[in-house]
């Protein structure tokens, strides 16, 4: 049986998609962004190995609230496709089950290798929604921010929407980092180029898990920066939705 | 009484068999007018409704700076008669009544016991009056000079050492509801009439014990509801008759319940259910053209503002226990009519609304009775004012309805009965937690080093073996409950012999079913401490007396409220476990046994009664309210939580399962819209696997502590504790930071 490493779970998410979602956090993750409020699951040795079955008991006992609000499970991490053979497996049973599956990624390990594609593809077949983290439109700032530069990623972005997948645009608005008009209008045009967004959300930074860095003895570096004004966010709504009503 | 009377006060209502002996019920379900939808009707407060509201913040101000209490009789004893009567300012009042002569002025009320009316006076800085005081200790004997006479060496033991608490022995028990709807419906006259017949029908041959009690409490019950005309004179009401209007249904009503609680100092006097009955009122005359909504939103505001101004004279002690100045007028709103029907009507919306006309408040303790049917609207609304006010709990009507029909309402907390059918006698809580500690040290206490349990063998390994815990558990438990139960019998007995709740009573059928209402107290710490004997390593540290006095874990364990099969069916099992232990005993009145996984605040004062506990808790540290999971224990979200506690079998636990939730606005969702969507969904899921209760908090710890820091401005900060709501301002310290130590479910 197929295992999946674990990092932890939150069976009441109310922000990771639509309706009362049981969000599971993987273990694991390529990028290390510099604002990561989960960097206690970087390694994938921070996760604990859960079978298929084991975790599709504790998916099943939260049915009435999914059938209650339009929910389901998010499938969050770390990065979830870093585990995708455990993905396929386990959405491949919540479909089965009725139960809606939804994925919170960076798409950071996505490529056009047919080996991943041919994963990839099977494990659209069992999902829902995608809410694909944009992190920065312009792609040197993305490797600052992030370790990685974005081209792959925006790929990924194009390869949804030539599937016509539907996806939820996330953006996390960081002062001096995301946060400038310029970069905001370049996201939206970006935005504009694929067709198959549902929503946009746009994610004020915020500093709540900056203490698990110190835990991790690693140095945080944003740790000078305070949570955007709200006009700043909403600033940066208008900018972003307005690549919606296009 | 002219049969033109009766005529006039039910012209327009649908007759029914209510019109040829008392059945409420079939009234209202004859009667009301569900109401789908939203609550765009409601109007604010008027100005009248206003400036008496200031009046009351004004005066509890007041009271708050006198240290609790603003006035208090220290020499007229409260009965249905014994005050003139009192306002707040006559001309603006649209519904009339207080305890006493005065509002905020406390009543003297010594039945229950005098020792605990003079200290609780005494605390205030008041004298009790030296005749009183001769004679309620020499001339005329109170229910807890009744205990006392009779409790046995080893139920005192208990009782001191904190395993058996909160008896109801030194005032009233209350948690009896009277069908206060009764006095509008058919006025008083018709009430004695029924009374007088069905007291010819008591005893014709045999005079035994039980047919002489019998006999002799309805003519109490006959007497009460003389004097309950004669209090309603004195304002000015004739209400032998039944009521004319929406006001005066209104009226009665609140005098019916005025009395009972000018009569009877109970620690929960509730209401009952009552928004729908008045509904049918409301529309009549809303149909008629002689009531506007705005007159009768005016009605509900002034009939609440009452309702929230009902006190009683308390120990610190007392607020030691159930802290907050709580009076438990418990209102039951919505349901389900069992042919299907929402029972939620306009007044539904009106009763909660009072929360945005006059602000929150813990009073009365409104408590929305759940159905996943319920119209979708109401569901709304009811989701909207629980985030806004912190002050609504919510109970299963789906599993209730089941065993109480549809025209129950829910006693204190938790308790549902059914409405002038059924009573029960309260009866507290017993420690399972110190019990366990008891069982492993062989009956003697770990605080006081007394033997107040059986002296059984203690466990003398280096380590906790599980069935050993196990068996010896067993044993204290059936020791526990066999005493429990006999002391409740004394408690009772001595109750309705000196402190019978007349007019509580008169507004009862002849065949009541009365239940014994047991509860447990220590519920989680118990099962994790099991949790942790089974799954990890516990070393008892003993004192030199061999005593286990702490205890050291190796290795991690499943926690309950996790929703992890492996600790909490250890939970289930213990629930039915003290639930057959309690059923096998003799109860006073043959009453039917029951319990409640319900703690008030007495969490607190239990955990600080309790040693260490094998499950890591230190000694003094507070136990988590009712079903709850420990704080900070239940670490997998809020769906984990409520699951854990939603496996806990209601069969087994008919008095209630109380559980108290609080989460952050931020995480119940983005915007508000789906903040509400998603608590209606969570209430739904939640009901959907059979949970009994909920006490629903949308607040963040901030706000708390800054309240704490600064109560000057949060005067009407209300937040759910315990299967009710309190200012959270008038909490003890240690109360409030109890509160915030709890799980606050949030998200990142």
């Amino acid at each position: 049986m197929i295992t999946g490493r674990i990092h932890s779970e939150e069976s009441f998410g109310a922000v990771d998609g639509p309706g009362i979602r049981y969000v599971l956090f993987l273990a694991g993750c390529p990028l290390r962004c510099l604002y990561c409020h989960n960097a206690d699951t970087w390694k994938m040795s921070s996760g604990k190995e859960m079978t298929v079955d084991e975790v599709m008991e504790r998916v099943r006992s939260y049915i009435p609230f999914y059938d209650a609000s339009g929910g389901g499970i998010t499938v969050s991490g770390g990065e979830p496709l870093l585990q995708i053979d455990f993905l396929i497996e386990l959405f491949k049973q919540c479909k089965k089950e009725g139960i809606h599956t939804c994925i919170d990624t960076s798409g950071a390990p996505f490529s056009r290798r047919p080996n991943f594609l041919e994963k990839m593809d099977e494990l659209l077949q069992y999902t829902d929604l995608i809410l694909l983290d944009l992190k920065h439109i312009d792609s040197e700032k993305h490797k600052y921010l992030t370790g990685q530069n974005n081209e792959h990623i925006l790929d990924f972005a194009r390869y949804l929407a030539e599937k016509q997948f539907p996806i939820w645009v996330r953006h996390v608005l960081v002062p001096t980092i995301t946060d400038f008009d310029e970069y905001l209008h370049k996201l939206a045009d970006f935005i504009k180029t694929l067709g198959n967004v549902q929503k946009i959300e746009v994610l004020p930074y915020h500093k709540l898990g900056a203490y698990k860095w110190e835990q991790l003895g690693v140095e945080y570096k944003l740790k000078d920066i305070e949570p955007p004004a709200q006009d700043r966010v909403e600033n940066a709504e208008r900018i972003l939705n307005a690549a919606l009503q296009a | 009484m002219a049969e033109d009377v009766f005529q006039k006060a039910w012209q327009g209502f649908k007759p029914g068999k209510w019109q040829e002996e008392v059945d409420v019920r079939d009234f209202i379900l004859k009667n009301f007018t569900p109401y789908t939808g939203d609550e765009s009707f409601l109007e604010g407060p008027t100005e009248a409704t206003k400036k008496l509201w200031e009046q009351v913040m004004e005066l509890s101000k007041k009271e708050r700076e006198a240290g609790g209490v603003l006035d208090a009789d220290t020499k007229v004893v409260s009965t249905i008669t014994s005050h003139g009567p009192g306002y707040l300012d006559k001309d603006l009042e649209k519904i009339v009544g207080f305890q006493t002569d005065k509002p905020f002025k406390r009543a003297l009320m010594p039945f229950g016991g005098i020792r605990m009316a003079k200290q609780a006076l005494e605390a205030y800085g008041y004298e009790l009056d030296p005749e009183v005081e001769h004679i309620f200790t020499h001339w005329r004997k109170t229910h807890n000079q009744g205990v006392f006479d009779v409790y046995t060496p080893e139920m005192r033991k208990a009782r001191r050492a904190g395993v058996i608490t909160g008896l109801p022995d030194a005032y009233g028990r209350g948690r009896i509801i009277g069908d206060y709807r009764r006095v509008p419906l058919y006025g008083v006259d018709y009430l004695i009439e029924q009374k007088e017949r069905d007291k010819a029908y008591i005893g014709g041959r045999i005079m035994t014990d039980d047919v002489i009690r019998d006999r002799e409490e309805h003519t109490e019950q006959i007497r009460a509801l003389h004097e309950l005309k004669e209090m309603a004179a004195s304002y000015g009401y004739d209400i032998s008759r039944p009521a004319m209007n929406a006001r005066e249904a209104i009226q009665w009503l609140y005098f019916a319940y005025l009395a009972a609680i000018k009569e009877q100092n109970g620690a929960a006097m509730s209401l009952g259910r009552v928004s729908t009955f008045l509904d049918i009122y409301i529309e009549r005359d809303l149909q008629n053209g002689t009531l506007t909504e705005k007159e009768a939103q005016e009605l509900m505001d002034h009939f609440v503002m009452k309702l929230r101004l009902v006190k009683f004279m308390r120990t610190p002690e007392y607020n030691q226990l159930f802290s907050g100045d709580p009076t438990w007028v418990t209102e039951a709103i919505g349901g389900m009519a069992l042919d299907g029907r929402p029972l939620v009507t306009k007044n539904s919306f009106r009763i909660l609304h009072t929360l945005d006309n006059l602000g929150p408040a813990p009073e009365p303790n409104l408590t929305v009775l759940w159905s996943t049917k319920l119209p979708e609207n109401f569901k709304k609304y009811c989701a909207k004012m629980s985030i806004k006010t912190s002050s609504i709990q919510y109970e299963n009507d789906d599993i209730m309805r089941d065993i109480y029909g549809d025209d129950y309402g829910i006693a204190c907390c938790v308790s549902a009965m059914r409405i002038g059918k059924q009573m029960q006698f309260f009866g507290a809580r017993v420690n399972i937690a110190k019990a366990l500690l008891y069982a492993i040290n062989g009956g003697v206490d770990e605080v006081s080093k007394e033997q107040v349990g059986p002296a059984y063998q203690p466990i003398t390994s280096e380590y906790l073996d599980y069935d050993e815990v196990m068996e010896k558990y067993d044993r204290m438990l059936e020791w526990l409950c066999e005493l429990y139960v006999n002391t409740l019998n004394v408690i009772h007995y001595m109750h309705d012999k000196y402190c019978y709740e007349r007019l509580e009573m008169a507004l009862h059928d002849r065949e009541v079913l009365r239940t014994m209402a047991c509860g447990i107290a220590g519920l989680s710490v118990a099962v994790d401490s099991l949790s942790a004997i089974k799954y990890a390593k516990v070393k008892p540290i003993r004192d030199e007396n061999g005593i286990a006095v702490d205890f050291e874990i190796e290795g991690d364990f499943p926690k309950y409220g996790n929703n992890d099969d492996r600790v909490d069916q250890i939970a289930v099992e213990l629930v039915k476990e003290i639930m057959r232990k309690i059923s096998k005993h003799k109860t006073y009145r043959n009453a039917i046994p029951t319990q409640s996984i319900l703690t008030i605040t007495s969490n607190v004062v239990y955990g600080k009664k309790t040693g260490a506990t094998p499950d890591g808790r230190k000694a003094g540290v507070p136990f988590a309210p009712g079903a709850n999971p420990m704080h900070g224990r239940d670490t997998h979200g809020a769906l984990a939580s409520l699951t854990s506690v939603a496996k806990l079998p209601y069969d087994y636990a008919l008095d209630g399962i109380s559980n108290t939730f609080s989460i952050t606005p931020q995480a119940l969702g983005r915007d508000d819209e789906t903040k509400v969507s998603n608590l209606v969904a969570m209430l739904d899921g939640y009901f959907a696997k059979d949970a009994h209760h909920l006490n629903v908090n949308v607040l963040n710890r901030e706000t708390l502590i800054d309240a704490m820091d600064h109560p000057e401005k949060y005067p009407q900060l209300t937040i759910r504790v315990s299967g009710y709501a309190v200012n959270f301002i008038k909490l003890t310290r240690e109360q409030q930071i109890e509160v915030i130590n709890r799980t606050f479910h949030e998200s990142m």
